[in-house]
């Protein structure tokens, strides 16, 4: 009995990566406090891909920080069962003051890795972002699109297997998007990654999520969720990603004109 | 089609050599480039003692003064090339230099630990924030009287006057720093799990320290400024220093010798300078937050 049980809760804890239970999370007290996020449930399987959307106010970025651990919810739990969690930030945050193979030693150097080690590992996620021999260039020197992926390569430095993004590409061009999308769907796969990408484009949300869930502002709650069907690697100009990120976008729309005067 | 991997890699590829600065080409020999640069960086600075000179020649020869008070170049740098050969110029350069070293090391461990204390408790900052600032605002020689009355004629009196000057800017240099490290590296950091003393070692003391150097330098020139001072105000007894040439030269009406001495003193704060000035570019070259 007991252990039909246990395999069951295992099993379960095995197969959903986040699950988020009814949390909210209010920043300051009395009449100046504000609600940012307000029962929100969200639950990602292991290996998933989940996009969030949401206007201004929806409490994208306290949403992740709260599956960061970096702050506690008013109430509800957050459980990541164990995994290990990493961010990424629209800006890539990289220490001027290191070399590119500096800035990925640095989560090593918080976990205690041997400094040997440190290097063979700089060298094979370098090879993964495809920036092999950038190690001694200094964060200036890179164009914004490879400095996110050395943010990608120093998220990955920390071991973990979940991924939390916070409008990662929201400062490049539409190419170096583009190409950036190919990137990160191949290093999601190759690496068997959890990711929650938060992200004001719709499109972006429905090239890469296999789930898109669609925020309210103030306070932020889930609306509604849409499952992405199609082929991966989808192209971001294809008339199946518009037709949804449309259907999408009119949902937004009526959620943004709810707060007019 | 962008699954496959090899297309992937030449347009992430391409993409990088493009957004990448084409590499700078130049058809000179490096040693004629070097020489180039640092003749660019020499000749105005030549030029600008060359008017000096001649400006400081002419008021002479235009007999404003008579020469025995105010010698041309043509005697005082005779003089100061005698000084700077004599063992005893020496010895009071070395006494100088001993004293306003072992005064800016005071002021600095001062400074940090004052600087550290105001960044990490939130009442000593409402506390003493404003009245650090306002000890950068003072000039420092209005300690002298009291310094002189706490340590009599000594060198704890002048050490205690350019702790005093020097010690403030360092700690506002220290202060700003770290008050001014980008939020949004602190949350990288601790996004990464930066905590405890590795959270100061590996992002914060780093990030401070362009504005540290600042504050060093204006701390050094609070410290040089105090220290002159207080060698032409606290004479010690047969102690032979820069500041105790410059008052015998003037007892003796030696203005050669004054001048001479003026222009060491001159010297030895260009050369600091020089040296903080290097430190600050080269740290701004690291970061990539220089023009060049």
């Amino acid at each position: 009995m007991t252990a039909t049980t246990e395999s069951i809760s295992t099993g379960t804890a095995r197969a959903s990566a986040i699950e988020i239970d009814h949390i909210s999370k209010v920043f300051g007290e009395g009449t100046g406090a504000v609600t940012a996020i307000d029962g929100m449930s969200v639950s990602v399987r292991a290996r998933e891909f989940v996009a969030i959307v949401g206007a201004s106010g929806c409490g994208k970025s306290t949403l992740l920080s709260l599956v960061a651990g970096l702050a506690g919810p008013t109430t509800g739990t957050v459980d990541v069962g164990g995994h290990r969690v990493a961010m990424m930030f629209q800006e890539s945050s990289l220490f001027p003051w290191l070399t590119i193979g500096g800035n990925i030693e640095v989560p090593m150097r918080v976990n205690g890795v041997p400094k040997a080690r440190r290097r063979e590992r700089v060298a094979e996620l370098l090879d993964l972002v495809r920036l092999s021999g950038f190690a001694r260039k200094r964060p200036h020197q890179l164009s914004g699109g490879m400095r996110q992926r050395v943010a990608l390569a120093r998220a990955l430095a920390q071991d973990a297997d979940v991924l939390l993004m916070d409008e990662p590409f929201g400062a490049l061009d539409a190419m170096t998007r583009d190409i950036l999308h190919d990137e990160l769907e191949r290093i999601w796969r190759e690496k068997s990654l959890t990711i929650m990408f938060v992200t004001h484009n719709v499109r972006e949300a429905v090239r890469l999520g296999d789930r898109v869930i669609l925020l309210s502002s103030r306070p932020g709650r889930v609306i509604e969720e849409f499952a992405v069907e199609g082929e991966r690697p989808r192209r971001i100009d294809s008339a199946r990603i518009a037709s949804q990120a449309a259907e999408i976008t009119d949902r937004l729309k009526v959620e943004v004109s709810r707060h007019a005067g | 089609m962008p699954a496959d991997p090899s297309v992937q890699d030449r347009q992430v590829q391409g993409l990088d050599a493009l957004e990448m600065a084409p590499p700078r080409r130049s058809d000179r020999p490096a040693a004629v480039r070097v020489a180039a640069r640092a003749w660019a960086a020499t000749w105005p600075k030549l030029a600008a003692v060359a008017i000096v000179l001649v400006a400081w020649q002419a008021v002479v020869w235009s007999g404003w003064r008579p020469v025995y008070v105010l010698p041309g170049p043509d005697q005082v740098l005779p003089r100061l090339f005698t000084e700077v050969a004599s063992a005893e110029f020496w010895e009071a350069f070395r006494v100088t230099m001993r004293r306003a070293l072992t005064g800016f090391a005071l002021a600095l461990t001062v400074g940090v630990l004052l600087g550290l204390a105001v960044t990490r408790f939130r009442l000593l900052r409402v506390a003493i924030g404003s009245l650090i600032t306002g000890l950068q605002t003072m000039p420092s020689i209005v300690w002298f009287p009291f310094a002189m009355l706490l340590y009599g004629i000594s060198e704890s009196a002048i050490m205690f006057v350019i702790v005093l000057g020097a010690a403030p800017s360092i700690a506002g240099g220290l202060t700003s720093g770290i008050d001014y490290v980008s939020p949004q590296l602190m949350r990288a950091g601790q996004a990464m799990g930066l905590r405890g003393v590795q959270r100061y070692t590996l992002l914060i003391v780093p990030a401070a320290l362009p504005m540290f150097v600042s504050g060093l330098k204006q701390g050094w020139a609070f410290a040089w400024r105090s220290l002159m001072a207080g060698e032409l105000l606290v004479i010690i007894n047969q102690q032979n220093s820069i500041g105790w040439a410059l008052s015998q030269a003037r007892q003796f009406n030696d203005s050669e010798g004054l001048l001479a001495y003026v222009l060491i003193v001159l010297c030895v704060g260009i050369v600091i300078d020089v040296f903080f000035n290097w430190a600050d570019r080269s740290i701004r070259r690291r970061w990539g937050v220089s023009a060049s």
